[in-house]
C-alpha cells in the first residue's frame, strides 16, 4: 500500500483525478480561463521550486524567461512562419542556451548579490522586449498564432484545459524523478551546506547550473503555451513584478515541495480573480495575505499542513 | 562636446545622489538585520506623495516636508513591529524578503487608495530658473538634491559615530550578540533602523519628486536602483553606497545620453552584472570567507 502515499505515484494519481473531474465544477468558459492560468503558473512554479526550494538558490528573473518562451513562439510563428511545436522547442532550446551561459557567472554569487544578478537579468529581457518594438510589438505587445499540430488547429478553453492538464502531469512527473534521482540529492546535499557536498564529491557548481537550466526551460515552455492559448503576449508577462509573483507561489505553497508548488499557483493566480469585486482594494489584500501567511506559516501552505497531519518530525519527507 | 559631458555628468551626479540615498536606507536595515528590505522604494514613493498632497491640501513645504517624513517614519516603523518582529525569530532570509515584497505590495495598493493612479510632481523648491555651470545647464533642484544629499550623508555619520543610539547600531551591526551583552536593546535598534531608512527614503522621494513625476508606483524602479547602488557598493559602508548610486546614475546618464535614450533603465543593471561576474563582493566589498 505504501505505492499509494508515495509522491510519484499515489500524488500523481491524486492530481490526476482531481485534473479529471474539475471540468465537472466548472460552468463556464471564464472558470477554465482561471484554471488553464493556474496550470501555466503551476508549470513554471514547479521548475522554480527545484531551483529555490531544492538547491536553495533564489532567482528574481524568471519571468524573464517566461517572457522568452513566449515572445520565442510569438515571432518564429508571426514573422518567420514556423510550425508552431517546432518554434516552441527552438525557443525552449534558446533559453536553455541562454541560462546557461548566464548562469555560470551568475550562480557563483550567493545570497543578496545572486538575488541581484537574477533581478538585473530578468529586468533586462524584459526593457529589451518593450523596446524591440519592431519584432516585439513594443509595450502593446502582439498577436500570437494559434496552436497548431499538423493540420489540426487547438483553440478554445476546453481543448486548452486537457493539454495544460496533461502538461502539468508530465511537469511534476519529471521534477519528481529529477528530485528522487542522484541529481535531487546533490541539490538537497548543496542547499544544506555547499561545502559539505563539495567535500563529499559533489560537483555543486555543475548541478546548480542544470537545475537552473531545467527551471529556465521550464518557464519558458510554459511561456510558449500561455503566448498561443492567450493569442496575445505583452511585455507584463516578463516584468519584475511578475518574478516577484513566482517566488511568492512558491513560498506560498512551499519550498521543496512539487506538489507545494502547484498549490501555490493555484491560490495566486486564483484570489486576485476573487478580489476583483474590491478593485481597489486588491492589492492592499493581496499584500497582506501574502505577509501574513509567511508570519504564521513560514515553511508555506503544505509543508506546514502535512506537518500538522503528520505529526512533525515527518514534515522532512514531504515533497 | 565638453558642455555635453558636464551637462550628463552633472545630471548623473543628481540622479545617484537619490540612489545612494535610497541604497542607504536598505544599508541602515541590512545592517541591522539582514534583511533586504523591498518596500524601501516604498519609503521613496509615500514622501514624494505625502508631500504632494500635503502641499495640495495648502500646507507650505516645509511643514508638508516635516509631515510626508514623519509618515513615511511612522510607515517603517509600523512595518518592522507589525510584519519584521513577529517572523523574525523562525523565517530565513528568503522568508524575509518575501515579507518585504508583501509589504509594498500592500503599501502600493494603500496609496492607490489613500491617494490616486496618476502622476504627480512637487513644485520646485528654489524656482525653475536654470543656472549655466561652465556650459551645462541645471535646474536649482539639482543643488537642492545634491545639497541635500551631502547634508544627510554627514549628519549620518555623525548619528553612528558620535551619538550614544548612533553607536549602539554600529554595534549591533558589528555583533548583535555582543551588543546585547554589553546592554543594548536589539529590538530598539532594529525599529530604529527601520525608522531611519523611512526617513532616508522619504528625504530623497521629496528631493526628486519636482524633477521626476511621482506616481504610486514611483518606488519601484527607485527602489531597485537603490538596490543597485547597495549591491555595487559591496554590502561594505555606508560610503560605498553613496559612491556606488552616484556611479550608477554618471552611468546611466552617459549611456542614455550617447548610446540609447530607451535603454536608460537597463544600464544600471547590465553594470551591476558585469560588476557581479568580474567582482562577486561589488566594487568596494571584502573577499571574505566563508566559516563552515
Amino acid at each position: 500500500m505504501s505505492w499509494l502515499f508515495s509522491p510519484r505515484t499515489g500524488g500523481l494519481l491524486v492530481l490526476a483525478g482531481i485534473i479529471a473531474i474539475l471540468p465537472s465544477f466548472l460552468p463556464n468558459a471564464f472558470y477554465y480561463d482561471v484554471v488553464i492560468r493556474v496550470g501555466l503558473n503551476a508549470m513554471v512554479c514547479i521548475g522554480l521550486n527545484l531551483l529555490i526550494g531544492y538547491a536553495g538558490q533564489i532567482s528574481l528573473g524568471h519571468a524573464g524567461f517566461i517572457g522568452l518562451g513566449a515572445y520565442g513562439s510569438a515571432i518564429l510563428t508571426g514573422q518567420f512562419g514556423w510550425e508552431p511545436l517546432t518554434a516552441m522547442f527552438f525557443s525552449a532550446a534558446m533559453v536553455a542556451l541562454l541560462a546557461y551561459f548566464l548562469g555560470r557567472p551568475v550562480l557563483k554569487l550567493k545570497g543578496h548579490f545572486l538575488a541581484m544578478a537574477t533581478l538585473g537579468m530578468g529586468i533586462i529581457i524584459s526593457i529589451v522586449l518593450n523596446t524591440e518594438e519592431q519584432w516585439t510589438g513594443g509595450p502593446d505587445g502582439t498577436m500570437v498564432n494559434p496552436l497548431t499540430i499538423g493540420s489540426v488547429m487547438l483553440f478554445g478553453e476546453q481543448v486548452w484545459y486537457w493539454i495544460v492538464g496533461g502538461v502539468l502531469l508530465v511537469s511534476v512527473w519529471v521534477a519528481l524523478n529529477i528530485v528522487e534521482s542522484p541529481i535531487g540529492r546533490a541539490l538537497r546535499a548543496l542547499h544544506t551546506s555547499e561545502v559539505a557536498a563539495e567535500t563529499c564529491g559533489v560537483d555543486t557548481a555543475r548541478y546548480k547550473l542544470l537545475i537552473f537550466v531545467v527551471s529556465a526551460v521550464y518557464a519558458s515552455l510554459a511561456g510558449s503555451l500561455l503566448a498561443h492559448y492567450g493569442a496575445f503576449v505583452t511585455p507584463e508577462d516578463a516584468s519584475f513584478i511578475k518574478s516577484v509573483e513566482l517566488v511568492t507561489m512558491v513560498v506560498l505553497g512551499g519550498m521543496a515541495s512539487v506538489y507545494g508548488a502547484v498549490i501555490g499557483a493555484a491560490i495566486l493566480t486564483v484570489l486576485p480573480q476573487l478580489l476583483t469585486a474590491f478593485e481597489d482594494f486588491e492589492h492592499m489584500v493581496l499584500g497582506l495575505i501574502l505577509m501574513l501567511t509567511v508570519i504564521f506559516l513560514p515553511k508555506g501552505l503544505l509543508p506546514s499542513l502535512v506537518a500538522r497531519l503528520t505529526n512533525k518530525s515527518k514534515s522532512e519527507e514531504a515533497i | 562636446m565638453y558642455a555635453e559631458f558636464l551637462q550628463f555628468l552633472l545630471s548623473g551626479i543628481t540622479v545617484g545622489a537619490t540612489y545612494g540615498l535610497v541604497g542607504l536606507g536598505f544599508f541602515i536595515i541590512y545592517n541591522a538585520s539582514h534583511v533586504i528590505n523591498f518596500a524601501q522604494g516604498e519609503f521613496v514613493m509615500i514622501g514624494g506623495m505625502s508631500a504632494v498632497f500635503l502641499v495640495d491640501a495648502g500646507l507650505p513645504l516645509p511643514i508638508a516636508v516635516i509631515g510626508a517624513v514623519m509618515a513615511a517614519i511612522l510607515v517603517g516603523v509600523l512595518l518592522e513591529k507589525l510584519a519584521i518582529e513577529p517572523a523574525r525569530k523562525s523565517a530565513d532570509v528568503v522568508t524575509l524578503i518575501i515579507i518585504t515584497i508583501g509589504a509594498s505590495i500592500f503599501l502600493r495598493g494603500l496609496a492607490q487608495v489613500v491617494w490616486d493612479k496618476n502622476f504627480h510632481s512637487l513644485p520646485a523648491f528654489s524656482g525653475e530658473e536654470p543656472i549655466n555651470v561652465f556650459g551645462a545647464v541645471i535646474v536649482p533642484q539639482y543643488l537642492w538634491i545634491m545639497g541635500g544629499a551631502a547634508v544627510i550623508v554627514a549628519a549620518l555619520w555623525y548619528f553612528f559615530n558620535k551619538v550614544p543610539i548612533g553607536k549602539a547600531m554600529t554595534a549591533t551591526a558589528y555583533n548583535p550578540l555582543a551588543a546585547r551583552l554589553v546592554g543594548i536593546r536589539v529590538k530598539t535598534v532594529m525599529m530604529l533602523s527601520f525608522g531611519l531608512a523611512g526617513l532616508l527614503g522619504a528625504i530623497a522621494g521629496i528631493l526628486v519628486a519636482p524633477i521626476a513625476f511621482t506616481s504610486y508606483e514611483a518606488g519601484i524602479m527607485l527602489g531597485l536602483k537603490g538596490f543597485c547602488a547597495l549591491i555595487l557598493g559591496g554590502l561594505s559602508t555606508g560610503r560605498a553606497v553613496i559612491i556606488g548610486g552616484i556611479i550608477v546614475g554618471i552611468a546611466e546618464a552617459m549611456g542614455a545620453g550617447y548610446l540609447s535614450s530607451e535603454y536608460k533603465d537597463a544600464i544600471a543593471f547590465i553594470i551591476i552584472l558585469l560588476v557581479l561576474f568580474f567582482m562577486p563582493q561589488g566594487l568596494f566589498g571584502k573577499k571574505g570567507t566563508d566559516r563552515v
